[in-house]
């Protein structure tokens, strides 16, 4: 194998008997049990799973925000378990974008401000952060709220925002936690809309939670998690008995 | 970065601007009243140290001695032991540079309609260098004056005052007890002694003329007291010995006898005053500073605060690339910039509550700049040690943790 052909397969994610515990009063509690997943470039993943099948566990440990009790994690070709905190940061500001159900915008701060926050901790100029965000807000219809603070748009706008932030530093990666749980049908479906567009016209690879059918439907590739076990594995097309949603 | 993080630690304190208020007004009070304190303190110290300038450097004061009296004995200057020629005596004796007899009396003068009761002293042209005393106009009378015990005068501010107004003394006459004296000079204005007497309110006549016209004496050529100057501060001990050594040859007195006089180093009790005063404005220093160290823990209280209230942010904060550093540097720099802009006002304050108290109390207050640059590096200081620990903790959270607190 060359090298090119080595990094133009390098899987996103890697995951390889990965276990997670939490540690409670009552002793361990496991959480996730010896995962193994592999997500190429270019993917669109939903992950499925009841409450408390350990997904929002799974996405934590997904984007660095946790880290696991055991087993191995690359991320974009580096073993997560071997990074300092700093790197980890590094990690989450470059090769990651979030994007959460409860939108995680700061209220003090502009559209414009809150979506060139990342760009902060990259040490990019102020005139270039601002730049890029109205690019981005632009990017998801935004851009005439630039000056608007999060509690003056809508719940769908908030959302739209948060993924502008997300994209401001041209991730790999998207993770989404349950994108639309706050949202109607309606916006729920113009956000979806708008992930598979970034996943179909720019390639970024895009993992989403939920427990909507619908929602995992914009997917190509379904997780099903039940009890911390990847129980479904596969093509959303051949998965009707696992589509159920699971609100 | 930098710019970045201050634009948002304005952000926030703008937020909450009752609170951000609340906790600069610690550093304002602490600040301002260290400033305030220490330009008291100068002030004084400043008043202090000028009365002792004005007293002379270097000074020994030697007053007759005590006697005793069927058993009682009587305080110092009781019995006429110095003269003038213990005083010419001293002058010779090495590490002394000058000498001054002194024989004061109150006397009533009179120019025109004007009267005025003062202390005379009669003494010799030296007493003016040994007091560090110069003339405002006019001449010093000569040892000449002093051998034909002639009758001259140099008068302080004060008597020039009373009696003459805005008119020039040179060369007028006076009447001292009804004999005429001719004003030489004016003396230069002095101000208050160490004891709070107006030191201008003086006249000088030749120490001859006092004895023999003015005041007369029980024992010709006796003085009440003898002033005389060293040198230099380092030859103040051996020179006190050596004119110890003098008197006591000179007064016939036998071993194991008393003195009947005694030398006081009035530039040692000046020091232990300036001493005093100068632990004075170090308390009134200390005190504010323990209003500064108040303020200090507002912000750090304000601040952990803070950081709880922000847990959700720092969070969000995290998951979207800020490492520890970053988290630390925004809550440090909002700390540092309380604190620095409530000791900015705390200045302003400070200097403002001097002048008040200079104005209401008359008392002369002296802001300096080494106050003012000691109150902004101990007002930086307090903002990064206080700011610290609350800032430290936030950058310690676990991401996961903090983005999960609601």
């Amino acid at each position: 194998m060359s090298e090119t052909a080595a990094t133009a397969v390098m899987p996103v994610i890697r995951i390889e008997h990965l276990y997670k515990e939490y540690l409670t009063g009552a002793g361990a509690v496991p959480v996730l049990h010896e995962l193994d997943v592999t997500v190429m470039p270019g993917e669109f993943v939903a992950i499925m799973g009841p409450s408390g099948s350990g997904k929002s566990t799974f996405m934590n440990i997904l984007g660095c925000l946790d880290v696991a009790t055991r087993g191995s994690y690359w991320l974009n070709g580096r073993d997560v378990n071997q990074q300092s905190s700093d790197e980890l940061a590094h990690l989450r500001n470059q090769v990651i974008g979030f994007v959460f159900q409860g939108f995680n915008l700061l209220p003090r701060a502009s559209l414009e401000d809150n979506v060139a926050l990342p760009l902060i901790y990259r040490g990019v100029k102020r005139a270039e952060r601002l730049a890029r965000a109205y690019e981005m807000l632009e990017k998801v219809g935004l851009g005439q709220y630039r000056y608007s603070r999060p509690n003056q748009i809508s719940g769908g706008q908030q959302q739209r925002v948060a993924i502008a932030r997300a994209l401001v530093n041209q991730p790999k990666l998207i993770l989404a936690d349950e994108p639309t749980g706050n949202l109607d049908t309606h916006t729920s479906q113009e956000i979806m809309a708008l992930f598979t567009e970034l996943n179909q016209r720019d390639g970024i690879t895009v993992v989403l939670v939920t427990h909507e059918a619908d929602i995992a439907g914009y997917a190509q590739r379904l997780v099903r998690l039940t009890d911390g076990n990847i129980v479904y594995d596969g093509p959303v097309e051949h998965a009707a008995e696992h589509l159920e949603s699971t609100a | 970065m930098i710019g970045a993080m201050l634009s948002e630690a304005w952000q926030a304190m703008h937020a909450n601007r009752m609170r951000t208020f609340l906790t600069m007004l610690g550093m304002v009070i602490g600040v301002g009243a260290v400033i305030m304190m220490l330009a008291i303190g100068q002030g004084v110290q400043q008043k202090v140290a000028a009365s002792i300038a004005s007293m002379g450097s270097n000074l020994f004061i030697i007053l007759s001695g005590s006697t005793t009296s069927g058993g009682a004995r009587m305080g110092s200057g009781a019995v006429p032991t110095l003269t003038v020629s213990d005083a010419q005596a001293l002058e010779e004796l090495p590490g002394i540079a000058a000498v001054a007899p002194a024989q004061p009396g109150t006397a009533q003068l009179v120019y025109g309609p004007n009267n005025w009761s003062t202390q005379v002293y009669g003494t010799t042209p030296s007493y003016l260098t040994v007091r560090d005393w110069t003339m405002a106009s006019g001449a010093n009378f000569t040892d000449s004056d002093v051998r034909s015990a002639t009758r001259v005068a140099l008068l302080g501010q004060t008597v020039v005052q009373n009696l003459f107004g805005s008119e020039d003394p040179i060369g007028k006459t006076i009447r001292i007890k009804n004999s005429p004296y001719v004003v030489l000079g004016v003396l230069g204005a002095k101000g208050q002694s160490l004891d709070g007497r107006d030191q201008d309110d003086t006249v000088i006549v030749p120490v001859t003329t006092a004895q023999r016209k003015l005041f007369g004496s029980q024992f010709a050529g006796s003085v009440r007291f003898i002033m005389a100057q060293a040198v230099s501060a380092d030859a103040m001990p051996a020179a006190e010995k050596a004119m110890n050594e003098l008197l006591r040859q000179r007064h016939h007195i036998r071993n194991g006898e008393d003195d009947d006089f005694s030398v006081r180093n009035l530039t040692a009790m000046a020091n232990t005053a300036a001493e005093t005063t100068q632990v004075l404005s170090l308390m009134l220093g200390a005190i504010a500073s323990i209003s500064l160290l108040v303020g200090g823990i507002g912000i750090m209280n304000i601040m952990l605060v803070s950081v709880t209230e922000r847990t959700r942010e720092i969070g969000i904060r995290m998951a979207i690339g800020a490492c520890g550093r970053d988290v630390l540097l925004q809550f440090l720099l909002e700390a540092i910039i309380i604190s620095i802009i409530g000791c900015f006002i705390g200045v302003l304050l400070g200097i403002g509550g001097a002048l008040v108290v200079e104005k209401v109390t008359g008392l002369g207050v002296v802001v300096t700049v080494m106050s003012i640059v000691l109150a902004f590096s101990v007002a930086a200081a307090v903002g990064i040690f206080f700011g610290w620990y609350p800032a430290r903790k936030a950058s310690r959270l676990k991401p996961i943790d903090a983005l999960r607190f609601q």
